[in-house]
């Protein structure tokens, strides 16, 4: 019974490593029964996504498991086991315990806090228990893990606050508009950071989005994706009338928005607030802009700065969060230690010592009549009665069988008996 | 009696506006609860109280500057009330409630007896001259109260500085129109006072206007609120524009209620 984590992650390996060990698609359940059918593996979950592939085990002794564990990584993925050396992280104990929750909890991710590795978690621990790969531990651990991960998450601020440019785009215009589907956003020009944030509005609710390229036949093309129109590039001073957020990246080595065209704009619109997001350099919005009421003007260096601040507010909130797992790392080192059989055995003797006792001196406080010898043979048979009932699962419990952890579980659950209590 | 229920009403006041202190640097729904619990029970507890003087002095309490304060204090946290249970505007209650605790505050240091009523003064029009006044410049203290918090977010959006406060601040868009929708509520009833008021003038006094103090500052915040709203529906004056000019707006109110009882001159003052 011993819980070990072995893998690589964005930290020790590139993206060039990571993506010959990934497990994908259907490599994905075939790698997994195998790592299962491993000598010396008794559970098995394979958790792989493009920023980590980790193996979590339940292994009777880490020394040759670990070895067995390595050489079927490189033969699996046909790769030299030398070029794993220096990639791989191996947790025993307390550390896999604890490297599990962190990663489900995303504080091991490459964005702390984001979302996305619990779900890819609770996949893969879908996966595993379909295919029938995992038993008491990894059960026990992988629904602790998605549960810490999930008490983090309220209870620190650790996933609020956007940390990429696009998505910050995107709080910032909430808080300049009541109701984002009341208004509309252009695109003007185009490009991979501005589409994303054309996106994320799209998601929000934005009312509609217009597209204005250079080149009006591929403005019309990203338009259709946008289930919004094109303008054409000469008409985007006078769309601007209409327009609330403006998401501009064009490839214009000079300002194509000068203050005196936005003043005339912002009188045209009678002074309703205007989101400009400039994110192409060099900028294509003169600065100047901001001075006019109204007009709020964000450049990709303002948005990097909003990014950076939400970034460091995470990592403090992280802290909180180490504080979190410890606490539940403490919790389930005292279920692992329950489950070894020897308190369990104790705690059932005396259980049914307790049960004797308390019965006995129950019969005998009404039984006033009887001498000794009577007294002496009650008692014999109740010690007798007894130890005949408890000396089956006693031999099972010390019987180390494979499967004993569910055993020592199961007796206590039958008997009632908690070990962990009676640790404190 | 009365007076219990007056300074119990200034407790729950005081209580809300540590608690909105508090929501400032520290937010959260509990908080923000506690709040709105507070000024509702203060409220009730404060409108017993006026009640009770109604009855103790056998007309509506308005008339000294003590009531007039508790009864503007009143009228205040009757608007807030609504918005926060139409609208719930987050933070709103921390701006608004240190103001009511100020003004209760004041309105306790000042003389309390109550005085026979002087015969200009014994008029149906007296209740209904002073409600409309006294609600259309609570919502003008709403709309002030907006205006300043628009213009503590609009600080925060124009220098890109997005701290604590800015999160939980509403959105620029919300605060305009709450202060828009406050202006265009008190801006009719700010116009009925002054009307319903010449009409009393004319009963009590022969004539419509007299140039009194409170009458030409009446006037000067009725052009005030008349040209903020016609701004904004003709060249779009919105935005910071709106919220510094609902700023001035109420400061010549609050100069206009309190500079002429400081002043004592004029008919508006009754001894």
């Amino acid at each position: 019974m011993k819980p070990i984590v072995i893998g690589l992650n964005h930290n020790t390996a590139d993206i060039d490593v990571r993506e010959k060990f990934a497990f994908n698609g259907p490599k994905l359940e075939e790698g997994l029964l195998a790592f299962r059918d491993l000598p010396g593996v008794e559970e098995g979950i394979i958790l792989s996504t493009c920023n980590r592939v980790e193996l979590y085990a339940n292994v009777r002794s880490a020394g040759h498991a670990l070895e067995t564990i390595k050489t079927f990584l490189s033969t699996f993925h046909n790769i030299r086991q030398d070029a794993l050396e220096n990639a791989l992280y191996i947790h025993e104990d307390i550390d896999a315990v604890r490297h599990i929750f962190r990663v489900a909890s995303s504080l091991d991710s490459m964005i702390i806090g984001e979302p996305q590795i619990l779900g890819q978690i609770k996949d893969a621990y879908e996966l595993a228990l379909t295919r029938k790969t995992t038993g008491i531990l990894l059960n026990k651990l992988m629904k602790k893990a998605i549960s810490v991960a999930k008490r983090v998450r309220t209870e620190t601020r650790i996933s609020e606050n956007a940390v990429s440019i696009s998505f910050s785009a995107v709080e910032l215009a909430k808080k300049i508009f009541t109701d984002l589907s009341k208004k509309v956003c252009m695109l003007l020009g185009a490009g991979e950071m501005a589409e994303l944030a054309a996106r994320h509005l799209m998601n929000n609710g934005i009312k509609e989005v217009l597209v204005c390229n250079r080149t009006y036949e591929r403005g019309c093309e990203l338009a259709k994706d946008f289930h919004g129109k094109a303008v054409r590039f000469e008409a985007f001073i006078e769309e601007m009338v209409h327009t609330d957020i403006v998401i501009c990246s064009t490839g214009a080595p000079t300002y194509i928005v000068t203050k005196g065209q936005m003043q005339r704009v912002m009188k045209e619109r009678k002074h309703n607030q205007v989101f400009l997001i400039d994110i192409s350099v060099p900028r294509n919005i003169d600065p100047e802009v901001s001075d006019l009421e109204n007009v709020y003007l964000y450049n990709i260096d303002d948005l990097q700065g909003v990014v950076d601040a939400n970034m460091f507010e995470r990592q403090k909130e992280a802290e909180k969060a180490e504080k979190i797992i410890d606490e539940e790392v403490e919790t389930f080192l005292k279920w692992l230690a329950s489950l070894d059989s020897v308190p369990t055995i104790r705690a059932l003797r005396a259980r049914a010592e307790e049960i004797k006792s308390e019965e006995l001196s129950k019969l005998l406080h009404k039984m006033t009549d009887i001498g000794e010898q009577e007294k002496d043979a009650i008692e014999y048979m109740a010690t007798a009665l007894v130890n005949k009932l408890i000396h089956p699962p006693t031999a099972a419990l010390k019987e180390s069988t494979e499967d004993k952890e569910s055993i020592v579980a199961l007796i206590q659950k039958l008997y009632g008996i908690d070990t962990t209590r009676d640790e404190k | 009696m009365e007076i219990i229920f007056f300074e119990l009403a200034l407790t729950c006041y005081f209580a809300a506006t540590i608690a909105g202190i508090t929501e400032l640097f520290k937010g959260s729904r509990t908080t923000s609860r506690i709040i709105v619990i507070l000024t509702v029970v203060g409220f009730i507890i404060h409108s017993v109280s006026i009640v009770h003087r109604y009855v103790a002095a056998g007309y509506i309490p308005i008339t000294n500057p003590h009531e007039a304060t508790s009864f503007f204090t009143w009228c205040i946290v009757l608007i807030f009330i609504i918005l926060e249970l139409k609208h719930s505007i987050s933070l709103l209650s921390s701006f608004i409630m240190p103001i009511v605790f100020l003004l209760m505050l004041l309105s306790s240091m000042l003389p309390r007896t109550i005085k026979p009523l002087s015969p200009v003064l014994q008029s149906s029009w007296l209740g209904i001259h002073t409600l409309f006044a006294f609600l259309g410049n609570a919502a003008f203290a709403l709309a002030f109260v907006l205006g300043i918090m628009y213009l503590v977010q609009e600080h925060f959006v124009k220098s890109k500085n997005l701290g604590g406060l800015f999160e939980r601040l509403p959105s620029l868009q919300t605060l305009d129109e709450m202060n828009y929708r406050l202006i265009k509520w008190g801006f009719p009833l700010l116009t009925l006072a002054i009307i319903t008021g010449a009409l009393w003038a004319e009963s009590a006094w022969g004539n419509y206007w007299n140039w009194d103090p409170r009458e030409v500052w009446s006037l000067i915040t009725w052009f005030i609120y008349a040209s903020i709203l016609h701004a904004r529906m003709v060249v779009g004056w919105r935005g910071k524009r709106a919220a510094i000019l609902s700023i001035i707006g109420f400061l010549t109110i609050l100069i206009a209620f309190f500079g002429i009882k400081v002043l004592q001159k004029g008919l508006h003052v009754f001894p």
